[in-house]
């Protein structure tokens, strides 16, 4: 009798044990698993899109990767969990992945009501309009009364209602896709007069699916904002600070015009902010602050660049997407993208 | 356009009109009355319509060589150049580049079972250990790495042993002990962690030492495979396909088997639950249950404790086919008419030799349409796990071909593309059950 008493009790104690496991730190886990597993797009070309041999390319890959250099002094140390739009912040949710890297709208919803965070801008994006250019048409508020294609499902479909009832244009009408291709076919075709996503992919489809990109125009105005940028969870602040910090050093390294290819001469800079920025002077060690090695930005700068590098050598100009940098410039150069000084 | 019922017509007296070859064969089939003949001249108008530019986009204008994608724009065709530069994506998604042999590897040994299991000649008990190597074969070749041996390995190998045992035994007692441990062991596979560690308290609390069986629980020791380790995560393409339909079938087959029964069953306990499991997946989408499996599972286990995406995904697929199975085979066994049962009672058989030796040989035969019906739908419903990321058929085209920039404009040819590997294996399907009918019916004439 005894000994199956014990044996219940023992039982009670191993379902306690297999509960729930107190939550850790995130950046614990992180450092002892030995590699950061950043949730990403399953394919959006300059965002996140696996080649052809399966290497990983984009903006938002590259954070994943400017953070593992931070962490670990290495960029290849990250895991990328391809994530539907459906599943992402679940994925965040659940401790599938520590970062959520796959441009997703910086909102009010999301940021308090979610469990997450956002630590950051990476990409600022918006709706605009494309219309072919022999219509005529100089501004989308002359589109009353013309068909606009639109994907569904998206926020772009909301902020087209939001944007027709806001400014009584009762007879434009949306011809909603459930596919992105299907929509700019049917523009391409002449189905509709007036194409509406993002601003980034406004572009990046009159240079690669137009037959004559010149018989196109995007109009001036943009009708929504959408920041991108990486969330993590909530309850973990050191993490949050270091991967918002390492968004800011590559801001700032372009600043300074500290980049991948000139980084080892900066080290020899005579400018304390490059100085404190790459981990130089011994006794102004910002990485300790973080939690991180003194060259964590450096790892950044070096291994994965500064912010201008990942916005050219993914979307910019040179790119398949050839999106200029926009808004996306620093404040210095008229843009939005702007970092608290590191000292 | 074919009317079997104009060789009644009467033929007027006269001259006979050509009756025999070709031009006989029109007559009688496509211009046999004033609405046949309508009826051929608008579907011969539509075909010149159609064909043509099909014709001419599929193949003629097509482009068929290795080229840039701007040649292809320059080109009215098809680009098949867009599916020769990704062919190895769309088939293998986002496994490593060079160690595709593996996958390709994989793939073929599932093929090459199914087409040998197609072979009644081969339909006999060592299939099955055919099988348990081959799939054992395949998760080796994927995986790779190091084989971990824990108590779980142990527990499945003990399980199929005390299994395959207990199937050869004729004594009756002997049998139903072997089964019994084999249960017992496919228990432990699931609970041995839980298992282990009440041992240890146990132990604990009688001889006072700590963690005495603690090493149990951990991984034994390994066996290195010398192939790199290639996560279930990174799996994708026609393998991931293949493996998520062949697997579906496998196990919900047998599944579908025992809840059809249990529907039946005399027991109401067996019977209510069998009801309502069927009932409930067959009133919620597949898509819901993927959905389940993905968002809902994670949030409820233990953080660290995870289960593979693909292991979430085969659950729902097994668990939904085999409540739609189950009322398939139940149509079957309803057919068999009463006198069947009660002459095996009579003999004295026992419910499951009954079941095994009488009723299901002969149920199954006659549901082997909606059988392949569903499993023809099962394979095709795998394309819905693109939507919790796994990366399957559908989704290696649509994210990693098409969803390259400089190639997106040639979305069709991807679809066309993969929607023409989709109707080869459901082609090959429907024919197989014909096959099979064809082969039972002959079977059951000569036994008359």
């Amino acid at each position: 009798m005894k000994k199956l008493a014990i044996a219940a009790a023992a039982f009670a104690a191993a379902a306690l044990v297999a509960g729930p496991a107190l939550a850790g730190k995130d950046l614990d886990n992180i450092r002892k698993r030995g590699s950061l597993v950043c949730g990403v797009n399953t394919g959006l070309a300059g965002f996140s899109i696996a080649d052809t041999q399966g290497r990983w390319t984009g903006i938002d890959v590259d954070v994943c990767r400017a953070i593992a250099a931070a962490i670990f002094g290495d960029a290849n140390k990250v895991q990328f969990k391809p994530t539907s739009a459906q599943q992402r912040f679940q994925a965040l949710q659940s401790g599938e992945v520590d970062v959520l890297s796959r441009n997703t709208t910086w909102t009010l919803t999301r940021d308090a009501s979610l469990g997450m965070i956002f630590t950051g801008v990476t990409f600022y994006d918006g709706q605009g309009f494309m219309v072919a250019k022999k219509l005529g048409v100089k501004s989308a508020r002359e589109l009353d009364g013309a068909e606009i294609c639109v994907q569904s499902g998206t926020t772009t479909e909301l902020n087209l209602t939001d944007f027709l009832k806001a400014n009584n244009m009762g007879k434009a009408k949306a011809i909603v896709f459930e596919k992105i291709e299907e929509a700019t076919a049917a523009f391409f075709s002449g189905r509709c007069q007036a194409y509406t996503t993002d601003a980034s992919g406004l572009a990046s489809t009159r240079s690669k699916d137009a037959k004559n990109p010149d018989d196109f125009v995007i109009l001036p105005e943009l009708i929504s904002k959408e920041p991108l940028g990486p969330a993590v969870r909530r309850g973990d602040e050191e993490f949050f600070a270091i991967v918002k910090w390492v968004l800011y050093a590559m801001v700032e390294a372009e600043e300074y015009g500290v980049d991948r290819a000139n980084v080892d001469q900066m080290k020899g800079s005579p400018n304390p902010a490059v100085k404190r920025l790459l981990g130089v002077d011994a006794k102004n060690d910002m990485g300790k602050l973080l939690g991180l090695k003194a060259d964590w930005a450096y790892q950044v700068i070096k291994q994965v660049g500064n912010y201008g590098d990942i916005y050219d050598r993914n979307v910019g100009p040179k790119t398949p997407l050839k999106l200029e940098r926009g808004l996306n410039a620093l404040w210095s150069k008229g843009g939005l993208q702007y970092a608290p000084p590191i000292r | 356009m074919a009317v079997s019922e104009s060789a009644t017509e009467t033929v007027a007296a006269g001259p006979p009109p050509a009756t025999t070859g070709f031009i006989g064969w029109m007559r009688r089939n496509l211009f046999s009355g004033i609405w046949n003949t309508l009826l051929t001249l608008v579907a011969a108008y539509l075909l010149f319509v159609i064909i043509p530019p099909v014709a001419s986009w599929l193949f003629i204008d097509a482009v068929w060589s290795e080229a840039p994608p701007e040649t292809c724009k320059a080109a009215h065709g098809a680009c098949w150049a867009f599916i020769r530069e990704k062919h190895r994506v769309i088939f293998f998604g986002r496994y490593p580049f060079f160690e595709h042999w593996r996958p390709l590897l994989g793939m073929g040994l599932l093929i090459t079972m199914v087409m040998a299991s197609c072979f009644r000649r081969f339909w006999r008990p060592w299939i099955a250990l055919v099988w348990a190597g081959g799939l054992g074969a395949f998760f080796l070749v994927m995986w790779g790495g190091a084989i971990p041996i824990s108590y779980r390995t142990a527990a499945i190998a003990a399980a199929a042993v005390a299994l395959v045992i207990g199937l050869r035994q004729s004594n009756g007692g002997m049998r139903s002990l072997m089964l019994w441990l084999a249960l017992l062991f496919a228990a432990l596979i699931l609970a041995g962690g839980a298992v282990i560690r009440v041992l240890d308290a146990v132990v604990k609390e009688l001889f006072g030492v700590d963690d005495a069986l603690a090493p149990l629980a951990g991984v034994w020791f390994e066996i290195p495979t010398g192939l790199s380790f290639v996560p279930t995560s990174l799996w994708g393409g026609l393998p991931l396909t293949l493996l998520l339909s062949i697997l579906g079938i496998m196990v919900a087959f047998p599944l579908a088997i025992l809840l059809a029964l249990g529907r039946r069953s005399k027991l109401p306990l067996i019977r209510m639950f069998c009801v309502g499991y069927i009932e409930l997946i067959r009133g919620v989408p597949l898509i819901s249950l993927l959905f389940v499996g993905s968002f809902l599972l994670p949030l409820f286990l233990p953080r660290g404790v995870e289960i593979a995406d693909l292991a979430r995904a085969q659950v729902a697929i097994i668990g939904f086919s085999a409540a739609y199975l189950a009322e398939v085979i139940r149509g079957g066994l309803q057919a068999i008419p009463r006198g069947q049962y009660e002459a095996a009672d009579a003999l004295g058989l026992s419910y499951w030799q009954k079941m095994a030796k009488i009723v299901l040989p002969q149920a199954i035969v006659l549901v082997i349409p909606p059988i392949v019906n569903t499993f023809i739908g099962l394979f095709k419903d795998t394309s819905l796990v693109s939507i919790v990321s796994l990366t399957d058929l559908l989704l290696s085209t649509k994210d990693m071909a098409i969803g390259d920039v400089n190639w997106r404009a040639f979305y069709a040819e991807g679809y066309t593309f993969i929607a023409l590997i989709y109707f080869v294996f459901c082609f090959f399907m429907s024919k197989y059950s014909q096959y099979l009918e064809r082969q039972f019916e002959t079977g059951r004439r000569k036994r008359r």
